[in-house]
C-alpha cells in the first residue's frame, strides 16, 4: 500500500510539471492553429538560462523565474511577429515545417554554445517524510511553482481583457476581428505566453532533471501527449492531461518497467486520438 | 500539349546522371548518389499521401524502420536477400493498410500527431521486444563479402531501382482514377465523398503506397549498412526531412519530391563538409527561406515549371 502512495505522489508531482510544460504548447496550437516544434528547445533554453545564472553568478532559480519568463516572452513575441505571422494561416504542413526549421537553428545554436553535456542544479534541500512517503523538497518546490504558474495563467485567461481576447480569437477569429480585436497582436501575445510557459517549465526542470539539448524531442513529445489527452487550447485541458499522463507514467513504470512508461503514454494518446479527439475535458467543435 | 515528354526526358536524365557516377567518380560520390536515390524514393513515396492527398503524414520513418527490421530478421533466419526485401515490402504495406484504416479517420493536426506517434511507438516496441529485435543492442546482418566498390555500385543500382519503381507508380497513379480521386480529397474531402469517391479506400490506398517503397528502401538500407538499431531506424528527424524534401521540390508534382531530395542531400553534404558546427542551423535557415520565398517548391521556378505542367493533372495541385 505504502508503495502505491509513493507512486501516486510521484505521479502527481510529475503531472504538475507536465501540465506546466504543455500549457503553452496547447495554447499556441489551439489559438494560432500552429504546432510549435520549437517548444522543446524553448524549455531547454529556459533551463540553460537558469543553470548558467546559478552556476556563474549564484542567482537562485526562484529569482531567475520572472527574468526567464520576461526574456522568453520577448523572444516568443518577436518570433511570432516577425517570422511565423507571415505564414500563420497556411496549412499545417507549412507552419509545422517552418517551426521545425527554426528549431533546428535554435537547437544548433544551443548545442554549439552550451555543448550537450547534461547539467543540473542541485539544491540539496533534503526531503519531507509523510508516513512512509518521501517527498524531496526541491521537487515539491518545483511542483508548487509549476502549479502556481499554470493557475496564474488560468486566472489571466479568465479575468484579464487580454485573456478574454485570446479566448475570443480561439473560438472564432473572424468574429473576434469584427469585435475590434487585433488578431495579429493576440497571436504574438499568445506565442509569447507559450514561450514564457516553456521557459518557466525550463526553470523548474533545471532543478529536477538534467538539462541538455538531447532531450528537447522528449519534452516536445510529452507536450503532444498532454495536449491530446487533456484537450487542446485550454488551461484546464493541459492540467488534466498533465496529471493523467504523470499518473499513467508512474504506474506503468512501476508495473511494466521504466521503458514502458513512455510507451504507455503514447498508447494512451493514440487511443484518445481515435476515441475522443477533443481530449478528456475538451469541448466539441473546438478542434 | 499534355505530352509528358519533358517530364520523361528529365526523369531519364536524372536517373542516368546518378547511374553513371561509378564510371567517373570515387566511392564518396557514388555513395552520395545512392543516398540521393534512397531519399528520392522516400520523398516520392510520401508524395502519395502528403502531396496528392494533402494529408500531413509523418510516418515515413516508421515504414522505413519496420522495413529495415523485417528485412534484417528475415535475412538472419537464412532467407535470401532479395526475398527478404520483398517480404519486408509486403508486410509493411499490409501494416500500413491496417494502420491507415485506423488513423486516416483523423484530419489535419490530429492526423499529423497520430502519424508522428506511430514512429515513436514503433521505435519503443522494437527497442523493448529484445527477443526478436535485439532491443537497444540492434541487429547485425550477414555481411556481403564483396569489395567495397562493387558493394557500393550494387546498392546504388538497388536504390535507383526502388526510386524508378516509385516514380513509375507515381505516374500511373497520377493518370488513373485513383490519382484524380486523391486530388479531389485534397481539395475538399467532404465534397469528394459526396460525388461518390470512396474516400476511405482511396486514402488507405495512398497511405499503403506511401509505405511500400519506404519499406523496400529500409530493408535494402539494412543489408547495405549491415547493422541496424532502433534509434537509427526510427528517426523523427528523418521523417521531417523527407517532408521538407518533397516540399522543396514541389509537393503533389511527379518529379518534384525526387528533385527536392537530390537538392537537399547535396546541400546537406555541402554543409556537413564545410560547416561542421553549424550544419543543422544552416539547414534550418534553408527550410525557413524555402517556406517564405519558394512555397511552391523548386518546380514553381520559371524554367522548371514545364516539368510541372508536363502531365495534365498536376495543375490540380496548388488548389489549396
Amino acid at each position: 500500500m505504502a508503495i502505491y502512495l509513493q507512486i501516486l505522489s510521484n505521479g502527481l508531482m510529475l503531472g504538475a510539471l507536465y501540465a506546466c510544460l504543455a500549457v503553452g504548447f496547447s495554447l499556441v496550437w489551439g489559438v494560432l492553429n500552429v504546432i510549435n516544434m520549437l517548444h522543446g528547445s524553448f524549455i531547454i533554453l529556459g533551463g540553460y538560462l537558469t543553470f548558467f545564472a546559478w552556476h556563474l553568478y549564484g542567482i537562485h532559480p526562484v529569482v531567475m523565474l520572472p527574468i526567464v519568463a520576461a526574456l522568453m516572452f520577448a523572444l516568443g513575441f518577436t518570433l511570432q511577429k516577425l517570422v511565423i505571422n507571415r505564414v500563420v494561416s497556411a496549412p499545417v504542413l507549412t507552419t509545422l515545417t517552418l517551426t521545425f526549421g527554426l528549431d533546428m537553428i535554435l537547437y544548433n545554436a544551443m548545442t554549439y554554445w552550451f555543448t550537450a553535456t547534461p547539467r543540473r542544479i542541485t539544491l540539496d534541500l533534503g526531503a519531507v517524510h509523510l508516513g512512509s512517503v518521501v517527498l524531496p523538497v526541491d521537487r515539491l518546490i518545483g511542483t508548487g511553482l509549476a502549479l502556481a504558474m499554470t493557475l496564474l495563467l488560468y486566472a489571466v485567461m479568465r479575468g484579464s481583457t487580454i485573456g478574454r481576447a485570446i479566448v475570443a480569437v480561439r473560438m472564432d477569429r473572424s468574429a473576434a476581428e469584427l469585435m475590434g480585436i487585433r488578431t495579429d497582436r493576440i497571436y504574438a501575445i499568445t506565442f509569447g505566453i507559450g514561450a514564457l510557459m516553456a521557459g518557466v517549465a525550463g526553470v523548474v526542470f533545471a532543478t529536477v532533471f538534467p538539462i541538455t539539448t538531447n532531450v528537447t524531442g522528449i519534452w516536445l513529445g510529452k507536450a503532444f501527449v498532454v495536449c491530446v489527452v487533456g484537450g487542446l487550447g485550454s488551461v484546464p485541458g493541459a492540467l488534466v492531461g498533465g496529471l493523467v499522463l504523470g499518473l499513467v507514467e508512474s504506474f506503468a513504470g512501476h508495473w511494466f518497467g521504466p521503458q514502458q512508461a513512455i510507451t504507455a503514454g503514447f498508447v494512451l494518446m493514440l487511443v484518445l486520438l481515435l476515441t475522443r479527439p477533443t481530449g478528456l475535458v475538451g469541448v466539441r467543435g473546438y478542434e | 500539349m499534355r505530352s509528358g515528354f519533358p517530364l520523361y526526358a528529365a526523369m531519364v536524365a536524372g536517373l542516368l546522371i546518378l547511374a553513371t557516377t561509378p564510371l567517373y567518380a570515387d566511392n564518396y560520390v557514388v555513395r552520395t548518389a545512392a543516398i540521393v536515390a534512397m531519399y528520392g524514393a522516400l520523398a516520392t513515396s510520401w508524395n502519395f499521401i502528403g502531396g496528392f492527398t494533402g494529408y500531413p503524414s509523418f510516418s515515413t520513418a516508421a515504414f522505413f524502420g519496420l522495413g529495415a527490421y523485417v528485412g534484417a530478421i528475415c535475412q538472419r533466419n537464412g532467407i535470401p536477400m532479395g526475398l527478404a526485401w520483398a517480404i519486408a515490402t509486403v508486410t509493411v504495406a499490409g501494416f500500413a493498410a491496417l494502420l491507415g484504416g485506423i488513423i486516416l479517420r483523423l484530419r489535419g493536426h490530429y492526423f499529423a500527431i497520430g502519424s508522428i506517434a506511430v514512429v515513436e511507438l514503433c521505435r519503443l516496441v522494437v527497442s523493448s521486444w529484445s527477443s526478436l529485435t535485439g532491443g537497444g543492442d540492434g541487429l547485425n546482418l550477414p555481411l556481403m563479402a564483396w569489395p567495397p566498390e562493387q558493394l557500393m555500385r550494387f546498392f546504388l543500382f538497388v536504390m535507383l531501382g526502388i526510386l524508378l519503381a516509385s516514380l513509375i507508380a507515381t505516374i500511373l497513379v497520377d493518370r488513373s482514377r485513383l490519382g484524380f480521386g486523391l486530388r479531389c480529397i485534397h481539395q475538399n474531402e467532404d465534397a469528394a465523398a459526396m460525388v461518390g469517391i470512396n474516400t476511405t479506400a482511396y486514402k488507405i490506398a495512398a497511405y499503403t503506397l506511401s509505405a511500400m517503397f519506404c519499406a523496400t528502401a529500409g530493408a535494402a538500407y539494412a543489408s547495405w549498412t549491415g547493422y541496424i538499431d532502433p534509434t537509427d531506424s526510427f528517426q523523427i528527424v528523418m521523417t521531417v526531412k523527407v517532408v521538407v524534401m518533397a516540399l522543396l521540390g514541389g509537393a503533389g508534382t511527379i518529379l518534384g519530391p525526387a528533385l527536392g531530395a537530390a537538392a537537399f542531400v547535396l546541400l546537406e553534404e555541402l554543409f556537413w563538409a564545410n560547416f561542421l558546427d553549424w550544419n543543422r542551423a544552416i539547414l534550418g535557415v534553408v527550410i525557413v527561406l524555402l517556406i517564405f520565398f519558394l512555397p511552391g517548391g523548386l518546380l514553381s521556378l520559371g524554367v522548371l515549371r514545364r516539368l510541372r505542367a508536363a502531365t495534365g493533372s498536376a495543375k490540380a495541385e496548388g488548389g489549396k
